[in-house]
């Protein structure tokens, strides 16, 4: 269901320009650093108020941009600005540490698997008032844990299950309390990492209706990193695909299912197994496996695989473009979609 | 002929917090050929079922009195747990049962390359000598679709993929030709576009070497593409099964119904993702009566949270156990009864 949230406007809640993030991997023998090249020249609007998917295979850098625009990967190259609800602009590269911790609590992230994120020493009312406690945003234990309860309430936990330890829990409701965590500090922008890929079906839908309703009452602008197409068509109202640290594609999900333009959206796409046995999957087969993103490929990252690769791809290296919303970063398609 | 004859299989486990029934009186068969999906949320006892065909559960495991696990091939025909000696159990496991694990990286041993990883049970099994072990080994890697077959027996666990390890797992299971083979969650951690490569490979693999295979997953999807016939456990009991088509298609006991709801599915976007209200209960706090009961939306006060409900035949070979069919088998039956008091 793609519903537009209250607070929408114009701007940009995160900006990411000319991005590129390298890891220092190891010194060759001449004494020459390798690097690892996880994202890499791409540029990308986070519209405020959106939901807004990143999907991709393993490898292809959805995580270390979506740490990136947390301040949670090095920026080696190009500039990412987030702007809160009253429009400041932090520029991530260059932030003094007073701004730093304003944007701390501005931005945060919800983590893949309950069971490894929670500390199982503390306390579920402990464990969603640390950022509080951290960064110092109450003045008295008394208006903490009245921020604590109150989040609590919006995620559906009891309120009378805060004194126990996490492991009385089952998946969802860890899921539930790592959710109250991250929202107690009243941010606008929430990177959810793969929130959804530890849980069981069952309890998948609610976590999902739960983030979009959350994000309906409390204005959030949502990046939600995910490996399942499903999943992201049915949350999210723009979708980003990844391959080997560049996007191939960016368009709203029903126009991405319906028209998928990049072989490599194609090609995912038709790999996903239809729930109707009568309805045979016939994936598109890929050649060859991931590359390493140590030696990325020439021209475009996709044409070692790519069954439409022509010489043109092989050292020419595609610009991700096009109109209304929908861009695709492929040499075959230019044409095509600048008609339409 | 049936190749795998499960009945009444009951599995618990005695930890400090108490007794735990992970598998309460399952009964089910596969044949020759056949791939049978195990689909189940976490805790429905799916992959304990399977461990229990290798033997390989912990020893705080109790099989109930009844349980049996025969499994009859042309040669013989044992009930795996009636084995006393851990040598006969051996001789199940790798040689009739097989089983490729969810996580290629950590079934491999780290320091000992492929090859010698799988020439050594062919040594064990078969009775092979190295260089006809070595011959064997690459021309499995080959038939899964590992090219360069020569040069990855000689690499170790990490210098390959997901995907191609996968596959190597897969060569190493069926290198000893056994007539069950088990995979527990084989492309869970596997990117899409492999795990399509892979169910592929697991269909021909059936076709061809006529073993029957149990296809254990969470995915509804994955067994679509996958399963001849299925059968859905939760908290331990089978709750419904019967050829593929007509479970996915006409599901009949509330929680299949519920699972094929929760799933987001590409052909309809703007359809609601309905869950499955409330939360899978701890195995310590097993519901009377209907498993199911405290989360059903059909759940009738009464009945439900008292009785277990028998399997119900609801179609062709398509058994679902659940109470709502009495009352529908009782109401056809006041019906016909009806017709047949008023006189033609």
């Amino acid at each position: 269901m793609i519903k537009s949230s209250p607070m929408v406007t114009k701007t940009s809640a995160v900006s990411i320009k000319n991005l590129t993030v390298r890891f220092p991997i190891s010194k060759s023998m001449l004494g020459k650093a390798e690097y690892l090249t996880a994202v890499r020249d791409v540029s990308l609007e986070i519209p405020r108020g959106s939901f807004f998917g990143l999907v991709g295979e393993s490898g292809s850098g959805k995580t270390t941009l979506g740490r990136a625009t947390l301040k949670a990967a090095p920026i080696s190259q190009g500039a990412i600005t987030f702007r809160d609800r009253e429009d400041r602009a932090f520029a991530l590269a260059e932030l003094g540490s007073k701004e730093e911790r304003s944007f701390r609590h501005r931005a945060q992230l919800i983590f893949q698997d309950p069971y490894a994120a929670l500390s199982p020493r503390m306390t579920v009312r402990d464990i969603i008032a640390e950022p509080l406690e951290v960064m110092k945003l109450t003045k008295s234990r008394a208006e903490t844990d009245e921020l604590v309860r109150e989040i609590a309430a919006k995620c559906r936990l009891n309120v009378e299950h805060l004194r126990r330890f996490p492991h009385a829990f089952s998946g969802g409701q860890r899921q539930r309390i790592s959710i109250a965590r991250a929202l107690v500090t009243n941010p606008s922008y929430i990177v959810a990492d793969e929130s959804v890929a530890a849980l069981d079906v069952s309890i998948q839908a609610d976590i999902l209706n739960l983030l979009k309703s959350l994000q309906c009452d409390l204005g959030l602008t949502f990046l939600f990193i995910s490996h399942d197409l499903s999943v992201v068509a049915h949350t999210c109202d723009h979708v980003a695909v990844m391959y080997l640290g560049s996007l191939v594609e960016v368009a709203r999900p029903r126009e991405l299912f319906a028209s998928p333009q990049h072989p490599y959206t194609q090609a995912l796409l038709s790999a996903i197994p239809s729930l109707d046995p009568d309805h045979k999957t016939k994936p598109m087969a890929l050649r060859g496996e991931i590359p390493s993103p140590v030696n990325l490929p020439s021209g475009c990252k996709f044409h070692t695989r790519c069954p439409s690769a022509t010489e043109r791809c092989r050292f020419e290296e595609p610009v991700l473009q096009g109109s209304g919303g929908h861009k695709v970063a492929c040499h075959h398609v230019d044409a095509a979609l600048q008609a339409v | 002929m049936t190749l795998l004859r499960v009945q009444d299989l009951q599995i618990k486990f005695s930890t400090p917090e108490g007794e735990i029934t992970a598998v309460d009186h399952v009964s089910f068969e596969v044949n020759p050929g056949e791939v049978l999906g195990l689909v189940g949320e976490s805790g429905s006892g799916k992959s304990v079922t399977a461990r229990a065909l290798m033997q390989l559960n912990a020893s705080n495991t109790t099989y109930g009195e009844n349980s049996k696990l025969l499994l009859e091939t042309p040669g013989e025909s044992v009930d795996i747990l009636a084995l006393k000696s851990e040598r006969q159990r051996r001789k199940v496991r790798g040689d009739l049962v097989s089983m490729i694990f969810q996580e290629p990286m950590a079934s491999f041993a780290p320091a000992l390359t492929i090859g010698s990883q799988m020439c050594e049970q062919l040594k064990l099994h078969r009775g092979l000598r190295r260089p006809e072990a070595k011959d064997l080994s690459i021309q499995l890697l080959s038939r899964v679709g590992i090219s360069d077959a020569a040069r990855r027996f000689d690499q170790y666990a990490f210098e390959l993929s997901g995907g191609m390890r996968q596959r190597a797992m897969i060569a190493m299971a069926l290198s000893t030709k056994p007539s069950l083979l088990i995979a527990d969650e084989p492309t869970t951690a596997l990117d899409v576009t492999i795990q399509a490569q892979v169910i592929d490979l697991m269909k021909e693999i059936a076709r061809d070497f006529g073993m029957g295979i149990i296809f254990i997953t969470h995915d509804l999807g994955v067994i679509a593409q996958t399963a001849d016939r299925v059968a859905v456990m939760y908290l331990g009991k089978i709750v419904e099964s019967g050829p593929v088509r007509e479970v996915l298609h006409n599901p009949a006991h509330p929680y299949t119904r519920g699972l094929i709801n929760a799933l987001p599915k590409l052909e309809d976007l703007e359809a609601q993702l309905t869950p499955v209200p409330g939360d899978i209960p701890s195995p310590l706090e097993r519901p009377a009566g209907c498993v199911f009961h405290t989360r059903c939306p059909q759940f009738s006060k009464g009945t439900c949270e008292h009785a277990i409900p028998p399997q119900h035949l609801v179609g062709n070979e398509h058994f679902s156990a659940c109470h709502l069919h009495e009352e529908a088998l009782a109401s056809t039956l006041a019906s016909a009864e009806h017709n047949q008091g008023v006189p033609a």
